[in-house]
């Protein structure tokens, strides 16, 4: 098959010495970030995205996502040791993970949450070398109105399936919109939303909010909690491994699940930790050992890891597809590719092979080599913590603000990271979620310039969105998932008896 | 963190917060439709004008702005939540205060000055360590980042007149 054929080539270039050497550093600073309480994935890899500028994109995006690896295994660890999610697509983790290191199994805990991250996250990129050039295939044929439904689709997803307060959930998106609003407008030329602020001509950058919402804001958010941490000791030692390892094939089911949960979670875009949740509460109303969720059973631990690895790395499929990322971190990752002057689409898959098959083969050693990193390391992490916070905060507080300079090399990002911090403590703290906020921001502009050239093709007639089944379909299924939350409500009013008025 | 009867900490709602977070969202959005409206929102000669878009946007933002401050207002005598509590704030603000003089000194004398002094500074004040140990933790790191950035990857930092005695 022609697919084979391309990953062979791939793994020839994912092969050199330098690559190898960038995937390993990647995956350990992946990890070390993933431990690391106000580092997380998307922010450390907005940090380190300037460095990357005097490589290769091939080899930077190797290493970035090998970085992204890295965060996914790495956010177990605190989960399991420290009850403290070094991601947020840890917290499912940390419900059953921490109960079992209470009891002394926090080696097994940590084996079992990186291997079905391993096994979600190889499932994920088979899927992906089969699919993705289908997908890059059929995106051929999006027109503008198809990107902007997708677009629309993708929005309208997170304001459905959110458990939150749909108003703040629209409210933040929004503001996202609204900030990437500011600027030149490329279309007219005009100033928008600068107020006669020179330093807002080029308008927010995504990677200066990242670093401050999710960077500083992680900060403030643990300083509530005093400036001590302390966690349990993980032995990990080979018996413990294999001992763990012939466990798990126990819940083969529910790994399947996990999977396919991730899998889906990641493509339409609700990114890893709905995924997780997902998979948990799942595992829970289907397993014999249900009810004793939450007080350590392994089954717990595998579900949501499966689940968020999968989403993680499947989230990647339409950014490369169709330029939607799946997920905040997908989102820096776009923003990298569109810096290195790569542009996301299907076009990508026939113009730029090697980069896409390079790191296509890429995913598969990183999570090969990231697995084996994280089993034989899993000490050393742990000890990173045990670096007295009062140490860590001011380090992290710097490595922020390099990271908010080096992206325009403009001061203002370094206090405006400030100010995204504050937004971001509160914002967190009020359950306005972060997550729409940085994807509009991302994506803002493409989509208004998807829209306006719809509007310009069909004169302003708005049924150009429903002009063809494809078309159609996507924005039906955007408004159906926009209405989704309404529409069950009144499903579930009109078949009254059954459960005497139990709704989830 | 124990909230017992006798103890009533001090501490802020979250309805109050809600609310006023909710009023500055609405207020934001205000400002949107207002520019929008300055820069034309509807259709021009040969389509949208630039404040078309940004006229729904900054529209739904009032809406949802409107909608919250109502939520919050009607949830304000009931709702007892806490947002944060004065200690937890001290906390917190015991980092935000000097990252904020730390963003202001990045301005002022360059990064790599502002960094030894805001490491040294709060090791010392906020973590209690020895003048010796922030200062043993603080150099080493600030002077290896300035060969990594300066020498190595040739990203250029802002600096201040420290390093222009000496040269850079």
């Amino acid at each position: 098959m022609e697919e084979l054929n391309a990953l062979f080539h791939g793994f020839s270039v994912a092969l050199t010495p330098f690559n190898l050497v960038l995937m390993l550093v990647g995956i350990t600073l992946g990890v070390i970030i993933g431990v690391l309480p106000g580092l997380g994935g998307a922010n450390g890899i907005a940090i380190l995205l300037p460095l990357t500028f005097t490589m290769s994109p091939t080899s930077a995006i190797i290493m970035l996502s090998c970085i992204y690896w890295g965060a996914l295994f790495g956010g177990a660890i605190t989960s399991i040791l420290f009850n403290i999610p070094g991601e947020p697509w840890s917290v499912a983790t940390t419900f059953d993970g921490y109960p079992m290191a209470q009891q002394g199994q926090a080696g097994e805990a940590l084996t079992a949450a990186f291997t079905s991250s391993f096994v979600g996250a190889l499932v994920a990129v088979l899927m992906f070398t089969f699919i993705a050039p289908l997908v890059a295939k059929f995106a051929l044929k999006f027109g503008p109105p198809e990107f902007f439904a997708v677009y629309l689709l993708t929005f309208c997803s997170f304001v459905g399936t959110g458990k939150g307060n749909p108003f703040k959930v629209i409210a933040s998106m929004m503001l996202g919109f609204a900030m990437a609003a500011v600027g030149i407008d490329t279309v007219t030329g005009q100033l928008r939303l600068t107020f006669g602020f020179t330093e807002l001509l080029s308008g927010f950058h995504f990677l200066v909010a990242v670093i401050g919402l999710f960077g500083i804001g992680e900060i403030l958010l643990s300083m509530e909690e005093g400036l001590s941490f302390s966690g349990h000791t993980a032995k990990i030692n080979p018996k413990i491994v294999l001992e763990t390892w012939k466990k798990l094939p126990r819940y083969w089911a529910t790994s399947v699940r996990g999977c396919i949960i991730g899998c889906w979670m990641g493509i339409i875009p609700g990114g890893a930790t709905p995924a997780s949740f997902m998979s948990y509460g799942v595992a829970r109303k289907v397993s014999r050992n249900g009810d004793k969720f939450g007080t350590g059973q392994i089954e717990g631990v595998v579900a949501p890891e499966t689940a968020a690895h999968a989403a993680g790395t499947s989230a990647l499929l339409p950014m490369l597809t169709l330029g939607i990322p799946g997920s905040p971190t997908a989102a820096v990752l776009l923003g990298g590719l569109l810096i290195w002057g790569l542009q996301p689409g299907p076009l990508l898959f026939v113009e730029q092979k090697e980069f896409v098959w390079g790191l296509i083969a890429s995913m598969y050693l990183g999570n090969v080599v990231g697995l084996i990193v994280v089993l034989t390391m899993v000490p050393l992490f742990a000890a990173i913590l045990r670096v007295p916070f009062s140490i860590i905060a001011p380090l992290i507080v710097v490595i922020c603000a390099i990271g908010a300079y080096t992206v325009k090399n403009n001061l203002l990002d370094v206090g405006l990271m400030v100010f995204f911090g504050i937004m971001g403590y509160v914002f967190k703290k009020l359950d306005y979620p972060l997550a729409p906020l940085v994807l509009a921001l991302v994506l803002g502009d493409a989509a208004e310039s998807a829209f306006r050239q719809s509007m310009l093709i069909s004169q302003g007639d708005m049924s150009v969105f429903f002009s063809n089944w494809l078309v159609g379909g996507m924005t039906g299924l955007a408004l159906l998932a926009l209405f989704w939350p309404l529409i069950s409500k009144v499903i579930s009013r009109l078949r009254p008896a059954a459960s005497g008025g139990g709704a989830a | 963190m124990e909230n017992s009867k006798d103890i009533e900490q001090r501490a802020v709602r979250v309805v109050t917060v809600d609310l006023a977070v909710a009023a500055i969202i609405l207020a934001l959005g205000a400002l949107v439709v207002y520019e929008s409206v300055r820069l034309g929102a509807k259709w021009g000669a040969d389509g949208p004008e630039a404040g078309y878009f940004p006229f729904y946007i900054g529209a739904l933002i009032c809406i949802c702005g409107a909608a919250v401050t109502v939520q919050s207002l009607l949830g304000l005598k009931s709702d007892r939540a806490t947002f944060v509590t004065y200690e937890q704030f001290k906390l917190v603000l015991v980092v935000l205060l000097p990252t904020i003089a730390y963003a202001v000194g990045v301005w002022m004398v360059g990064i790599y000055v502002s960094s030894i002094l805001f490491i040294a500074l709060f090791m010392k004040f906020a973590g209690h360590y020895s003048w010796l140990r922030s200062a043993a933790v603080a150099g080493p790191v600030m002077v290896a980042a300035f060969l990594m950035f300066e020498i190595w990857f040739k990203i250029p930092l802002p600096k201040g007149p420290v390093e222009r005695l000496l040269g850079f």
